[in-house]
């Protein structure tokens, strides 16, 4: 229970990293005999290992992606909280980023436009994209 | 030994010598027989591992969020309770609390001890509050209740699947490991929807929950308030020609009141002459349902252990008073998150709903009472 023990739960494991960075060295070695088995003109051998270095090449970079997105999917997005404020006498209203204090109803200073009047907080939401697919149903 | 060492190097063209095409296809056409034959037998086991991993990676995250949470409630605790001492170690066995429910073998009375029980809990966990947060006023103590109370249900969470994940490894059993697998995108919906809403109530935001709260607050807004039993506020109003008393909890702190012993007060203040119950709550949408969309009903709109709600319900009873519902829908996710606009939105036709209600189930000149259920975190009166 570490104070920083959540940032390290949002890294790569140096495991994952190792293993990843050998299998793409690996790949990169399969390419280099495959040239010079093509300058040896033995074709066959080439294109198999031409196949074999760039399948762990694209596997390697699949698992680091698949890494980093898990890393990415670890962080929880806080859309900004809005406030609305009102003034009930000449109805004028603006709406500016929730601060620590804020509730509804809560009577902040006085209007710009009718300073006898009070203005008031009317409303504190936040607003949310919907990513879902239009559905039939 | 000359003869050895003329070999070697024809050894060594031999061993970097690059193997011909026959041999790769033979090598291949080997490995893909090997790999059909491990899949017939050891299908089901590779296909537990990757459940394994899947679970492994739900509870890096789950432990993310239960370090965050943790995190989130000594910083709070730090900015505003100014305590003399470090708080994180009461924090820490704040985190691990627990409730025991009373026993049920013979059920009568029990709504009575779980609420007893339940008050004792309250007080306790309020007093930890106060005792780690020095420096607080009432409504800020609410709101650190509830923030460590969002991280206390991280924690758990956190803890139960990995009891699971652990057994289902420890067993290799895969069906522990299967049924963990099943409901955890469930699990992670709602450890998500905590996880946001320990900023809210930490900065004291008000949550999707509070609808009712809301509805309650805008109606009574601008009428004389006076406390009602227990952490409840009541006002009388003139609604519709008729005289309502509004009932919510008292915010603007994290609080839910017990509207259970608020109704009953108010009910046996005017002998029973009540002529409609309507209540007011956030209510689980379904799939597919529009967040926000306003429906009416019958019947006591009111969630948490159910004290609450059989209270009410033996309150009506005793006079047999009609009761109302109206619930602004809502996903678990949202209910406690911090308020979407969409719900904000949708307390106006609430309120036009409940008006309607109004209208064609009592007559001018009956008394009424509203009922504004949910957390009132952010919501003043």
């Amino acid at each position: 229970m570490s104070e920083t023990s959540s940032s390290g739960t949002a890294k790569i494991s140096t495991f994952v990293l190792m293993i990843v960075l050998i299998v793409l060295a690996l790949s990169l070695v399969a390419i280099a005999l495959a040239v010079n088995a093509f300058i040896l003109r033995q074709e066959i051998v080439a294109g198999y290992l031409l196949v074999i270095g760039f399948i762990a090449m694209t596997l390697s970079a699949y698992v680091l992606l698949q890494s980093r997105r898990r890393v990415m999917s670890m962080k929880i997005a806080n859309p900004s909280m809005m406030t609305m404020i009102e003034c009930r006498k000449c109805g004028s209203k603006s709406v500016r980023e929730f601060q620590r204090g804020d509730y509804v109803f809560k009577e902040l200073g006085p209007c710009e436009k009718c300073p006898d009047d009070k203005m008031m907080i009317t409303a504190i939401y936040k607003e949310v994209k919907e990513k879902e697919k239009a559905s039939p149903f | 030994m000359n003869a050895m060492a003329a070999e070697l190097p024809a050894l060594g063209n031999q061993l970097f010598q690059l193997p011909t095409g026959d041999t790769i296809s033979q090598i291949l056409s080997m490995l893909s027989y090997v790999f059909f034959i491990v899949l017939i037998f050891y299908g089901q086991r590779i296909q537990m591992y990757m459940m394994i991993r899947e679970v492994e990676g739900s509870l890096y995250k789950l432990k993310y969020m239960k370090e965050e949470g943790r995190k989130t409630a000594i910083e709070t605790i730090k900015e505003i309770g100014k305590p003399q001492t470090d708080p994180s170690d009461r924090v820490d066995r704040y985190l691990e609390y627990f409730t025991i429910s009373p026993q049920s073998m013979d059920p009568a009375g029990i709504v009575w001890k779980l609420d007893h029980i339940l008050d004792v809990r309250d007080t306790r966990l309020k007093d930890e509050v106060k005792l780690m947060a020095p420096a607080t006023d009432e409504v800020q103590v609410n709101n650190l209740e509830n923030t460590l109370e969002a991280a206390m249900a991280l924690n758990y969470i956190y803890k139960v699947v990995r009891h699971f994940y652990i057994q289902g490894k420890k067993t290799l059993s895969l069906y522990i490991i299967m049924q963990l697998q099943m409901i955890l995108p469930l699990v992670m919906k709602e450890a998500e929807a905590y996880a946001r809403a320990l900023k809210a109530f930490a900065f004291g935001q008000p949550i999707g929950d509070g609808a009712g709260a809301l509805v309650a607050a805008k109606l009574m807004h601008g009428y004389e308030v006076r406390k009602a039993p227990k952490d409840c506020v009541v006002a009388t109003a003139l609604i519709e020609g008729r005289t309502a008393f509004i009932i919510k909890a008292e915010g603007p702190g994290g609080n839910v009141g017990k509207p259970g012993d608020a109704v009953k007060a108010v009910i046996d203040e005017n002998e029973g002459k009540i002529a409609s119950v309507i209540m007011i709550d956030a209510g689980l949408k379904l799939e597919g349902e529009g967040v926000g969309e306003v429906a009416e009903g019958i019947g006591a709109a009111i969630g948490g252990p159910g004290v609450d709600q059989f209270k009410i319900e033996e309150s009506l009873l005793e006079y047999h008073i009609p009761i109302n519902a109206v619930i602004v829908k809502e996903d678990i996710g949202d209910a406690v998150s911090p308020m979407r606009k969409e719900i904000s939105d949708a307390v106006d036709k609430a309120i036009e709903r409940v008006k309607s209600v109004i209208l064609e189930r009592t007559k001018e000149g009956d008394k009424i009472i509203i009922v504004g259920v949910g957390n009132t975190i952010g919501i003043g009166q």
